[in-house]
């Protein structure tokens, strides 16, 4: 599902994030990504996503060869990957059902699909009673699933998610967690970056670790 | 169970693609054009701000290019401005001047033959003079009758209208053919300036249009710089992230122009009453005419058009450099 051959990401600084990394993700794994603040976890998210294009080397995502999409094409690849972030990124002046609704509005889905799915996803995060409320009255924790509900809202069957649990006490944590389990358990690709090693120690999935932009440890779970 | 259903959702299509539903494809454009009309609509003192300032803009040229136009229709009510005054031969008597205009009226490029006897000349000069005594001392009336002779409109300009007065001129009879070319010569230039001079201020009211909604839609992007990110993060082509942005500019433009055309009704319901008090000291039953129907659609589709053109220039330059890190 995601492929990464010799993948090396140098910023117009000249800092590496991420040097001659390689890796194999395959369809319905939970994979977690970890190493030191500065390792270059973001960026490794980033090139799947596409907000930023690899220097060397070739990514491979759902079966697109990323390194030669067309800029008109991104946008349909950031369908098939659900993006969650730690500060979740959520519109203030949407509503969550709104804010959970707008990966599905942005793909054309229909009126009652939309709320159907909206509902759906809201559901499964536990914020169905919250789905009329402005994201500023909830929160973090409350939040942050706003932002899981939009990510898989859609289905894709890639969903990223940078440091979900790092404003969050070590209950609300595995609660996300369980939910990112959930989702892997419908056939969902993973890839969770994350400092929490002693949380995803206890978890049995895959480990990638980064140290320094360099991929220095891969520890099937 | 719930695995299958995942997969068969998936299974219709395994990557997203582009999908063209022309149904739901024009219902979104409804639905954008809706909610654009709603943005604006919660800060009415802005958005009025813009449309007055783009109502202005608009109301000027389009309110004088109707002035133009009625001073146009003023000098073609008034007699004499392109009107050729035959004047006849004495000798000529009344049944020949009818034979005159039956000859006249058959020819191109005359719209109205009339006749002013000599009977009728002198009765008026008497009037207009109050030289009545002296005239009724004279045995015969020295006034030749005269023949007025009122060319269509493309026979009014200066150098076909001359050109009339020596082919009429040569009839029998007629003594000689007078024509006003001086004042006729002046005022089509002088209308001819105007209205170039309406069409230069239309030009560069029109540019200050496109600038106001260009700069107000690059505002709008500025201040929605964080939804347009996170609207591109999870997968808005352009065209949608633009549709908003354009029909703002769309409806920026509409409703300035209806405020141009309620300024400009404003001046001529103003303007009325002491036109036709003028008008009635100089004998006319002349009345400003209005926007009609057509002028009124063009003022409205032109504005519309000029707000998404300036808001697609705005959204061009300042919506590429938005992505998402
Ligand atoms: N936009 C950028 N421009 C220049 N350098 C960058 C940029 N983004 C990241 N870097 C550099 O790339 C390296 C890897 O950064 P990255 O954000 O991927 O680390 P990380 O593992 O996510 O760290 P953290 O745990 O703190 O989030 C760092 O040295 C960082 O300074
Ligand atoms: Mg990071």
């Amino acid at each position: 599902m995601i492929h990464f051959d010799n993948v090396t990401k140098r910023y117009a600084e000249g800092y590496e994030g991420l040097s001659n990394v390689s890796f194999h993700i395959k369809p319905g794994e939970m994979v977690f990504l970890t190493g030191h603040s500065g390792a270059g976890k973001s960026t490794l998210l980033k090139l799947i996503g596409l907000l930023e294009r690899s220097t060397r080397g070739q990514v491979r995502v759902a079966g697109r060869n990323l390194t030669r999409l067309k800029k008109r094409e991104i946008p349909y690849h950031r369908r098939d990957v659900g993006m969650i972030f730690q500060d979740h990124r959520l519109l203030h002046e949407l509503t969550v059902f709104d804010n959970v609704a707008m990966p599905l509005v942005v793909a054309g889905i229909g009126h009652l699909e939309t709320g159907r799915r909206v509902r759906a996803a809201l559901d499964k995060v536990g914020l169905l009673h919250k789905e009329r409320a402005y994201p500023i009255t909830l929160s973090g924790g409350e939040q942050q699933r706003v932002g899981i509900a939009r990510a898989v809202v859609s289905k894709p069957p890639v969903v990223l998610a940078d440091e979900p649990t790092g404003n969050l006490d070590p209950a609300l944590s595995r609660e996300i967690m369980s939910l990112f389990e959930q989702f892997n358990q419908v056939g969902v690709t993973l890839l969770i970056a994350t400092h929490d090693i002693e949380l995803i120690s206890r978890m049995n999935h895959r480990i990638m670790t980064l140290k320094q932009s360099r991929l220095v440890e891969d520890s099937a779970g | 169970m719930a695995r299958n259903t995942h997969r068969k959702n998936r299974a219709a299509s395994q990557l997203s693609t582009r999908n063209y539903n022309p149904a739901i494809w024009l219902i979104r454009h409804l639905q954008v054009a809706i909610s654009s009309l709603g943005r604006l609509s919660r800060a009415p003192f802005s958005t009025l701000m813009t449309t007055a300032v783009i109502g202005i803009a608009l109301a000027l040229p389009a309110g004088l290019h109707l002035l133009v136009g009625n001073l146009q229709a003023l000098s073609g009510s008034w007699d004499g401005a392109a009107s050729i005054s035959l004047f006849l031969e004495q000798k000529v008597e009344r049944d020949q001047a009818d034979l005159l205009i039956d000859q006249l009226e058959k020819q191109a490029g005359i719209t109205e033959v009339r006749l002013i006897s000599r009977e009728q000349a002198l009765n008026e000069f008497k009037l207009l003079s109050g030289f009545n005594d002296a005239l009724e001392a004279l045995e015969e009336n020295p006034l030749p009758n005269v023949i007025v002779v009122v060319p269509d409109e493309a026979h009014s300009e200066p150098a076909e209208a001359e050109r009339l007065v020596t082919e009429i001129e040569k009839l029998n009879g007629v003594d000689y053919a007078q024509l006003d070319l001086q004042w006729v010569r002046r005022f089509h230039g002088i209308t001819e300036i105007a209205k170039r001079g309406v069409l230069v201020l239309g030009a560069l009211l029109g540019l200050a249009v496109l600038l106001i909604v260009g700069n107000t839609i690059r505002l709008e992007i500025q201040n929605r710089h964080a939804e347009i990110e996170i609207t591109k993060l999870i997968g808005a082509t352009n065209a949608f992230i633009r549709r908003p942005f354009l029909y703002s500019g769309l409806w920026y433009g509409f409703f300035g122009g209806i405020i141009a055309w309620v300024m400009i009704v404003l001046s001529l319901w103003l303007l009325a009453g002491p036109v036709s008090q003028l008008a009635g000291l100089y004998n006319s039953d002349f009345d400003l005419s209005g926007l009609n129907l057509l002028t009124i659609a063009g003022l409205l589709c032109g504005s519309a058009f000029l707000g998404l053109l300036g808001s697609w220039i705005a959204v061009g330059r300042h919506l590429s450099e938005i992505e998402p890190t």
